[in-house]
């Protein structure tokens, strides 16, 4: 029991004098907590979401429809766009209020608009469905692309910024600053390597879940390549930008979280940001995975071309020239 | 002779602490200069402003009388104290990676050898012993066939053999003509491969010279042994003492007139030593004897 208390006490000593990484969880605890508020207080967030061409009030004395639970409405202004987001199930169901009888626009590979269906024909059994045009999309396929970012973003921040730390931390990259290596190459070839196992990686994920789900793949794979690639460059620069100075494993594993929750939550890898607040969409623009996953899902979903993603590939290439830039004028060889 | 390595008034400041405070050194080619110095003297400070790694707050440091630049890396080889490696890699990959650093290399063989590194090239630097570890080092050092080679404390925590062992590497870089730059807490390593001595503390060189020359300039007499037992209780009139844990020190610039003294006060010389002054007595003259951090 003494051995075991003292134990305890002396990782508790280190805990309290690593200033950095105590700095670190005094600072994330309440971080956490503002998060949690914002992002649970008020309304719980919508069931479903329904999309309404026109410019009729979405209220119950238009349609009763328009009082179900649980189900956010919000105005579409043309039909074609609408009907893309139905088909990539980022909305359950589409309505026309202006029409008689009213016409709805459902994905049937959807549960959830199949549901909505449901509860619209109990309040309006004449309302009639209308032909939704263009395969639809299954939410495998919208989401897939999601999860592999998800893995390239993860492997991306902690393979490289843990790495480079702990080399800081126990000296060899003071023993490297011995030799003619520049600071430059050294971070490059530690890009390159971590680029090679992570797309490699990436690659295969892909393929086996091909061999599962049959993916839907409208694009060229060479375009996909290269969304991979500039994504995985964007997140190494990001994660070799954080490891730059500091040698606290701790303080790292910190900030590298920091940086990747805000991510899975708002890059869009599990839901559509469609119908979220313009400052949240507008915030997700800062975060280089979500570039990534509309760049892949265009290539993937609608068969985009080069020009068509070349906005998200030029976020991309920029986030990572600045990461690069501000990571290598920062880097420091060794720990004070 | 010219220097090859020369430091022109560096200094080293951090917020309260003078590291290095005005040191001024000249390195001859093919020397082997010793810098001693109790620790937080300054001496890894001064090594590290000398190996290009630390930027001095003031002074500069010249090679082949230039001021030091990027080509600098190049012409250098060091083998910190403290030194991982990448993990998983064995002594061969090891030596391999580093060379291919270097626009100019030896030959990998010659440099296997000349470290004595066969036995082990394939097994993973994590399993070496200390001595092996320690001569993979000096072989990476040595990787591009550098003109100055700085050792930081090369043979600490070896065995007595491991470090004769060494001491025998060293001894031969020296005979190729090499440079040498050493720190070390060993006097008998510094008297035995240093052709010039730099004993620091407090941030300045405070004694400089070849190892005979400090002992011949500092000190005339010499140190006679006794077993404390010996000596306790006896009256030795107004001979030089000093008390250490198991022996007295007498020291003696007449060594007949001290022993004949010894006799005279009925003292048996069975376990007499004599011995010749240290560097170790001219380092704890000069630096005190009081533990430092």
């Amino acid at each position: 029991m003494k051995r075991l208390w003292a134990m305890v006490q002396a990782r508790l000593l280190e805990v309290v004098r690593d200033r950095s990484a105590l700095a670190w969880n005094l600072l994330f605890a309440p971080l956490l907590v503002v998060g949690m508020a914002v992002v649970f207080s008020g309304t719980p967030p919508p069931l479903f979401k329904v999309g309404v061409l026109g410019d009729a009030p979405a209220t119950p004395l238009t349609h009763p429809f328009f009082a179900t639970e649980g189900t956010r409405f919000h105005r579409e202004a043309s039909l074609e766009p609408a009907m893309v987001k139905l088909q990539r199930q980022r909305i359950d169901l589409l309505l026309d209020p202006s029409s008689q009888p009213l016409r709805y626009w459902i994905n049937t590979d959807s549960q959830k608009g199949r549901l909505l269906q449901s509860l619209l024909r109990n309040s309006d059994a004449d309302a009639k469905a209308q032909p939704v045009s263009g395969a639809s999309i299954r939410y495998s396929d919208w989401l897939v692309p999601g999860l592999l970012g998800l893995n390239i973003m993860f492997s991306s921040l902690f393979a490289i910024g843990h790495v480079i730390v702990r080399y800081r931390k126990s000296g060899y990259l003071k023993r490297l600053n011995g030799t003619p290596l520049r600071a430059v190459e050294f971070i490059s070839a530690q890009m390159i390597a971590c680029l090679l196992l992570i797309v490699g990686i990436a690659a295969g994920m892909y393929a086996a879940t091909d061999l599962f789900l049959h993916l839907r793949m409208e694009g060229s794979y060479l375009n996909l390549l290269l969304v991979a690639v500039l994504g995985s460059m964007s997140m190494i620069a990001m994660s070799l930008l954080v490891s730059a100075r500091i040698s606290s494993e701790e303080l790292s594993g910190g900030l590298l979280n920091l940086l990747s929750w805000p991510m899975v939550v708002l890059s869009g890898v599990f839901f559509s940001l469609d119908g979220a607040p313009a400052v949240v969409q507008a915030a997700a623009q800062a975060f280089p995975l979500t570039h990534m996953l509309e760049a892949a899902r265009a290539v993937m979903l609608d068969g985009a071309g080069l020009a068509d993603i070349a906005r998200s590939l030029a976020a991309l290439a920029a986030m990572t020239a600045v990461f690069l830039a501000i990571g290598a004028g920062f880097f420091r060889w060794s720990q004070d | 002779m010219s220097a090859i390595l020369s430091a022109r008034e560096l200094r080293k400041h951090y917020p309260g602490v003078k590291a290095v405070d005005g040191v001024s050194l000249d390195v001859e080619q093919g020397q082997c200069l010793g810098l001693l110095g109790p620790n937080g003297a300054g001496k890894s400070t001064t090594v590290e402003m000398l190996e290009g790694l630390v930027r001095p707050s003031s002074g500069e440091v010249l090679f082949r009388g230039k001021p030091i630049d990027a080509g600098y890396r190049e012409r250098i080889g060091i083998q910190f104290q403290y030194t991982a490696l990448q993990d998983f890699l064995t002594v061969r990959e090891n030596l391999r990676f580093f060379a291919s650093l270097y626009r100019n290399t030896l030959p990998l063989p010659q440099l296997i050898e000349a470290c004595s590194l066969e036995e082990y090239l394939d097994r993973d630097h994590r399993k070496l012993s200390g001595g092996q570890r320690q001569r993979m080092l000096l072989a990476i050092a040595l990787v591009n066939d550098p003109d100055i080679v700085f050792l930081d404390e090369p043979t600490t925590g070896l065995d007595p053999q491991a470090r004769r062992n060494f001491w025998e590497l060293v001894q031969a870089i020296k005979a190729r003509g090499k440079t040498v730059v050493l720190t070390t807490h060993y006097m008998e390593e510094a008297y035995l491969l240093c052709d010039d001595i730099a004993i620091m503390d407090h941030g300045h060189v405070i004694a400089r010279g070849s190892p005979r020359q400090l002992l011949a300039e500092n000190f005339s007499d010499s140190v006679l042994e006794l077993p404390i037992a010996e000596v306790d209780g006896r009256d030795l009139g107004e001979l030089s003492l000093v008390r250490r844990s198991d022996r007295v020190e007498i020291m003696s610039a007449d060594v007949n007139d001290t022993v004949r003294r010894l006799l005279s006060a009925g003292l048996s010389l069975a376990q007499l030593k004599i011995r010749p002054r240290t560097l170790e007595d001219l380092f704890l003259q000069l630096t005190g004897t009081e533990l430092r951090a």
